[in-house]
């Protein structure tokens, strides 16, 4: 008896459960995994928007590689980006989320006035940063020349239009700062109670207690932004279009520009997917260095009471 | 003259507008056992946290050992403190948990090493230095927040419900151990806990907190046979002690008439201010004082037998409508709708005025000699 009611539970599922879960699985094909491998296919065609299609193996990325300066070049000025961006957008996210934590009157509005920047749509930023970085009539050159000082052609100089865009980049660091913010206030308070007891001055508070606890959210806000510095695009188009002198022709620019300036979507995929490689890699080695230095909370087997 | 010890005058304190503590006095010995008992959120949290210096006063004064302490940051205090949830630092190991604070304060590392070794070893946490926190039960996270307290070698140590987070059987266990440590180092401790099982075993003295107030401060056995009031001689003991509205009909120096139900009681007092004849009284009585007696004077019917096997808690509605719990053996073959009769003996009673404050209680000499026996390091009796 209980081994017949047994085998009869244990009978096939039937379609019920797949259509259930069919939303997710149909979008992940379908939007996901469909056009990465539609993509990787691309790669490796001679593949021009209107025309013949023709199957070339690796012949883009070997091109790429090796026949094509402003691959390497745009590949340069996008290192060059991250790695001041990334940082300085840690750190800075880092520094306000310590600053809006603190518990006095008004944090709440503040903590709205930096995550605006984040919500506006990011065309209307640049439209706003294109008229503080304007030479004649900027605000920030206006600003430089109350403190007597002439400021440069921010975006017509090539020595500084990078750093204008990794300025105007900085601006939407409001969604970083949220997930510090979110992460400092998840820190007991008791720790900080307990360090002042013992006499711990707050600097040290900050960097034994703190950073540590906040390394998981520090990991993540840190491939994130690697991850979106390597796909910097919409900002450098609209308020440099990748000048003065390609100072600020970024990787992804690039890639746009193979596939809708100069129709070779076989090319641009296949830059895609080194970009793609790129960041996977990146990210894979953070991932296994942080180890050393990031704390995950959770108990192990075993422990709690007892 | 140098005072060792702590000593609180007239403390307030108040978040916004809400009056958290109201006046609180205390002076405690150098090296007594002292428990803050309360129910939750009568402030006893809090005036710990004042003594820590986690908390600023609104008004009042500390000081400790003679040195005023009311206004100094809390590392400069000369104090530990162990947290309810242990608030140890989940990233570091037990020894860095508790190394932390002395080698940021410039100790060298051969005298921390020496104190993080020594603790461990009184503490019994030799082998899990080396781990972290999450690899820890929860009686050992407890001892770990312990020695992080002890190798500060504080003049005072304050524990805010330390045992609340175990499970029950290791509370006891932890209870006894923490008792050893208090006689082994001999330092001043305040423990907050809102178990007066725990406070009345561990402590030398007991402070009950009410509403922000000290309703009584003294030996756990002084609180129980000699409550100040109605608030701490219903806190105190379980079952909770009965109360019975009752008149004056008489009363002298060291004696009070009252009745109640019918009946007259003559209750010896050790000699009492006169008490308003025309506002009522409250008699109490501990539920194992009441028999249950054929001759008794009051009557009642049981509605709920509770067998818990040692005793039984009968809950009785007496003929005047008012409840009461009796203690009887456990054998005792009572049972619900019983009609039963219960005795009070004078002697077994409490008198709360109307303002609940008690009479003072004539004792017995073996209760008398029993509650005033010395209590911990300095106690004049
Ligand atoms: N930081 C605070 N801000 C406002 N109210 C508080 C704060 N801390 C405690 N209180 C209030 O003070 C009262 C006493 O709290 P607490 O001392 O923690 O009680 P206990 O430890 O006795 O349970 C409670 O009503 C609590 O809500
Ligand atoms: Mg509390």
């Amino acid at each position: 008896m209980t081994d017949a009611r047994r085998i009869s539970s244990r009978r096939r599922p039937g379609i019920a459960p797949w259509l259930f879960i069919s939303p997710w699985i149909l979008g992940f094909f379908l939007f996901t995994l469909g056009p990465m491998v539609f993509s990787l296919i691309m790669s490796l065609h001679d593949w021009p928007v209107v025309g013949e299609r023709k199957f070339i193996w690796f012949d883009n990325y070997s091109t790429m590689l090796t026949q094509d300066p402003r691959f390497w070049e745009s590949l340069g000025i996008t290192v060059k980006f991250a790695l001041i961006f990334v940082p300085l957008n840690i750190a800075l996210s880092f520094l306000l989320a310590v600053l809006l934590n603190v518990k006095v009157h008004g944090t709440a509005l503040f903590r709205t006035a930096f995550y605006l920047p984040s919500i506006i749509s990011g065309v209307a930023l640049v439209m706003i940063w294109k008229w503080i970085y304007s030479k004649d009539y900027g605000l920030l050159n206006y600003g430089l020349s109350l403190l007597g000082v002439d400021g440069p052609n921010w975006l017509g100089d090539p020595h500084w239009s990078i750093l204008a865009i990794i300025i105007a980049s900085l601006w939407g660091l409001g969604g970083t700062m949220l997930i510090l913010l979110a992460g400092l206030q998840s820190i007991p308070k008791e720790l900080y109670e307990a360090a002042r007891v013992s006499g711990v001055p707050a600097w040290a508070q900050t960097v034994y207690i703190t950073i540590p606890m906040l390394s998981p959210m520090l990991l993540f806000t840190f491939i994130t932004s690697l991850i979106s510095a390597f796909q910097q695009l919409t900002i450098a188009l609209l308020l440099t279009k990748g000048g003065p002198l390609n100072s600020t022709y970024f990787f992804a620019m690039y890639i746009y520009d193979n596939a809708f300036k100069f129709h070779d979507m076989g090319y641009a995929a296949a830059m895609s997917w080194v970009m793609f490689l790129i960041i996977l890699t990146l990210s894979m080695l953070v991932l296994k260095y942080s180890a050393a230095w990031v704390h995950y909370e959770g108990e192990a087997k075993g422990g709690g009471n007892g | 003259m140098r005072l060792a010890g702590l000593r609180i005058s007239k403390l307030r304190k108040s978040f916004g507008t809400v009056d958290v503590l109201k006046g609180i006095d205390l002076e405690i010995r150098d090296g007594e056992f002292v428990s803050f008992l309360g129910p939750s959120g009568c402030g006893k949290s809090t005036l710990l946290r004042c003594i820590a210096g986690l908390e600023d006063l609104t008004e009042g004064v500390i000081h400790l050992d003679g040195r005023e302490i009311t206004d100094l940051p809390s590392a400069k205090r000369d104090i530990a403190m162990v947290f309810q949830n242990y608030a140890l630092y989940p990233h570091m190991n037990v020894r860095k948990n508790m190394a932390f604070g002395l080698s940021l304060n410039g100790m060298p590392a051969a005298e921390i090493d020496a104190r993080v070794r020594d603790a461990a070893e009184t503490l019994r946490i030799t082998e899990l230095l080396d781990r972290k926190p999450r690899a820890l039960s929860g009686g050992q996270r407890q001892r770990v927040a312990i020695g992080r307290a002890i190798v500060r070698k504080p003049k005072l140590f304050l524990l805010d419900e330390p045992l609340s987070n175990l499970d029950a059987s290791l509370r006891v266990t932890m209870r006894a151990e923490l008792s050893a440590l208090h006689d082994r180092l001999g330092v001043t401790m305040i423990y907050v806990t809102h178990d007066q099982v725990e406070a009345m075993t561990l402590s030398n003295r007991v402070v009950v907190l009410d509403k922000g107030r000290v309703a009584q401060f003294g030996r756990p056995l002084e609180l129980f046979h000699r409550p100040a009031n109605l608030f701490v001689a219903g806190f105190i003991g379980s079952p909770q002690m009965n109360f019975l509205p009752a008149k004056i009909e008489e009363q002298t120096a060291d004696s009070i008439t009252i009745s109640l139900n019918g009946t007259t009681l003559t209750i010896p007092t050790l000699g009492h201010a006169p008490v308003d004849p025309a506002r009522p009284v409250t008699l109490g009585i501990r539920p194992d004082r009441l028999q249950l007696a054929e001759d008794g004077q009051l009557s009642g019917t049981i509605r709920l037998a509770e067998r818990l096997g040692t005793e039984n808690h009968l809950h009785i509605d007496l003929s005047t409508g008012d409840p009461v719990v009796v203690i009887t053996d456990g054998t005792h073959p009572a049972r619900a709708r019983d009609q039963v009769r219960l005795r009070i003996s004078p002697a077994d009673t409490h008198v709360f005025d109307a303002d609940g404050r008690a009479l003072p209680r004539k004792l017995d000499p073996a209760t008398e000699a029993l509650i005033s026996e010395p209590q911990g390091p300095a106690d004049p009796a």
